[in-house]
């Protein structure tokens, strides 16, 4: 009798066994097929309406051809000025932490504020800069949307600097501290090169992050039907432009919308593929 | 570092402290030189470092300051009023507050249980040639922008909610007290439920990484020890693995939890911005971070503005409070790692 009682609750956990396995993989399958799913949907709506024109010509009135000439030059403009803002204070914040600060009290407050910072909502980032920079120059521009944009980056670069530094075996920096060079000789001579990989991950991480994002633009670079290349005034952004074209009853509007929806994702996976590649070779190495 | 040949290192520190070589017996004045060149250096990381305190003071402040005027107009009902009337300027909170809470709530709860069985079919189960590439494709997932969730979401996910799901949804528990409440209403499409499911999506990616990431630091003895007095790999999954990770996991969905929150684009293209509380699934709604993003530029006169603004700081206090939370979890988790 305790035998068959024995075999049943064997039989049991052996089928909740298979029903987990199977439920695990089902889950998986589930999380892999919206990939797909989303992925290919982008392909097939934005890949039609990928043409030249689309990267030589400005975006169109409704009913009219066009491109998305003036969005995407002035991402890479918002782009870039963020990065140039954002990158040295992140990389020297990251380096106070590793190499100055390690085990100070304020260190782990900034450490502790800086990770609630790289996940905090990006739209009250907007509304922060909106508060700061748009309304006392009392008009939207450029110069806010990058800003805006630099904001996001700092936290990022900090903590990938930061990781990046520590892994740097304290050997080198003892090396250097026994030929008598200062420790801001032996930062940006030593640990600077051996964790440069890290690092320039860490930018290409943030560069990928922001060049997606919408939400602290809207009210700080706006938006600019025109070619402006004047930061002091609304710049268009590729993903601000993809909001409002989506949202529009125009059929023409919504195809550009899913090119530049296009357009972005490639790039930002480009990006994050880039800085996986150069993360692992930087490991082996 | 240095090729063998080439000049010493302290030769090169010394050169980039401005000086040549020639110079060098000139010991003290070298020395404080360099001693000056370290401490501005020290100093200038230091201000970077405190950069990162004044940006959250910064937000902090003008957030509060930016809605000043929203809350001495409405003062303490403004987070419990559901008026939202910009000709009136009568504006309250409720209806952006419950949709945040509504559709981030049911995201995890779908997220959460997928993010594991994710994460424990890629520790556990999976050949170990296939763990890699899964692991990447999962975040990827992740690293697509949310206005593309939210594109893909207005022309694709929510023409499919309104055909398929919702009609199910509704003739299945249209009869079923209680539950016909949470699926009445016509199908629009866009709305809460709606909303929901794509922040789930959007989530899921975190959910397991760092599920994945702890559920790989549980120390293989405890495991082991386990299978071999028998257990099954679930057993071993639900009885040892979970229960030791468990604040990682709990610090792990506190993240996801943030990001929902806070995830604007996404849900602004599918949540129909409705300042309403309904009690259905199905019917629009609105979040605070949707509300912001729709009416912020078109907000006319100070007192729309600053309820916008108060809308802000509300949602930063709450993603701060989840957002501290999930840190410090995850803080005690890697103190007991490292």
């Amino acid at each position: 009798m305790p035998h068959s009682i024995n075999s049943s609750l064997y039989a049991a956990r052996r089928r909740n066994n298979s029903i987990a396995k199977v439920l695990a993989l089902a889950a998986t399958l589930f999380g892999l097929g919206w990939l797909v799913l989303i992925l290919g949907v982008l392909l097939w709506n934005g890949f039609g309406g990928l043409s030249l024109a689309v990267f030589t010509e400005m975006t169109p009135p409704p009913g009219q051809a066009g491109g998305l000439l003036n969005p995407i030059i002035g991402s890479l403009v918002l782009t870039v000025l963020a990065v140039v803002i954002g990158t040295p204070i992140g990389i020297l914040a990251g380096t106070y932490l590793a190499e100055y600060g390690r085990h100070e009290k304020i260190s782990s407050v900034i450490r502790f504020i800086n990770d609630i910072l790289l996940s905090a909502p990006s739209i009250v980032v907007g509304l922060f800069i909106y508060e700061v920079m748009v309304a006392p120059m009392g008009h939207f521009s450029g110069y806010a949307g990058s800003v805006a944009l630099a904001v996001i980056v700092i936290p990022v670069v900090v903590r990938t600097t930061e990781d990046m530094l520590t892994l740097v075996p304290n050997a080198l920096r003892e090396a250097a501290a026994s030929i008598g060079l200062p420790r801001a000789y032996m930062v940006i001579r030593i640990a600077y090169r051996a964790a440069r990989a890290g690092i320039l991950t860490g930018i290409l991480l943030a560069i990928a992050r922001i060049s997606g994002e919408t939400a602290p633009l809207l009210f700080t670079a706006l938006n600019n039907q025109f070619w402006s290349l004047d930061l002091n005034a609304p710049v268009a952004s590729l993903p601000v432009v993809i909001f409002q074209f989506a949202l529009s009853p125009y059929a023409d509007w919504q195809r550009l919308a899913w090119t530049g929806a296009l357009i972005i994702t490639i790039t930002v996976l480009a990006l994050s593929v880039t800085a996986r590649a150069l993360a692992s070779s930087g490991k082996s190495s | 570092m240095q090729p063998a040949g080439g000049p010493p290192v302290t030769d090169l520190a010394l050169r980039s402290a401005g000086m040549s070589v020639a110079e060098a017996p000139d010991r003290a004045r070298v020395l404080a030189k360099l001693r000056q060149g370290d401490n501005i250096f020290r100093l200038v990381t230091r201000g970077a470092a405190l950069a990162v305190l004044v940006i959250l003071g910064g937000v902090i402040v003008s957030l509060i300051v930016g809605s000043i005027p929203a809350l001495k107009a409405f003062g303490l009902e403004f987070p419990f009023s559901q008026s939202w009337n910009p000709v009136t300027e009568k504006f309250g909170a409720l209806a952006p507050i419950y949709g945040t809470l509504v559709t981030s709530f049911i995201a995890m709860l779908i997220a959460v249980p997928i993010g594991l069985m994710v994460a424990f079919f890629l520790t556990e189960l999976c050949p170990m040639i296939l763990r890699r590439p899964i692991a990447i494709a999962i975040e990827l997932l992740a690293g697509i922008p949310s206005i593309i969730y939210g594109i893909w979401g207005l022309f694709v996910f929510a023409p499919f909610m309104q055909d398929h799901v919702q009609p199910l949804l509704i003739a299945v528990f249209g009869n079923i007290p209680l539950l016909s409440s949470l699926f009445a209403g016509p199908p629009y499409g866009i709305g809460v439920l709606t909303s929901a499911l794509i922040l789930a999506i959007m989530v899921l990616p975190f959910i397991t990484s760092i599920s994945r990431d702890v559920f790989e630091a549980v120390p293989p003895v405890l495991k082991e020890a386990a299978y071999g007095i028998g257990c099954t790999t679930w057993e071993v999954f639900r009885k040892v693995v979970l229960p030791y990770a468990r604040v990682g996991v709990i610090g792990g969905v506190m993240l996801g939890l943030g990001r929902a929150l806070g995830e604007t684009m996404a849900v602004t293209f599918v949540i129909g911005n409705a300042h309403k509380v309904s009690a259905s699934l199905l019917a629009p709604g609105t979040t605070i971070s949707a509300t912001i993003a729709n009416e912020f530029t078109e907000a006319v006169g100070e007192l729309y503005t600053s309820s916008l603004i108060a809308l802000g700081l509300i949602l930063f206090i709450i993603t701060f409070i989840v957002l501290a939370i999930a840190r410090l979890l995850l803080a005690r988790i890697e103190k007991r790692i490292g």
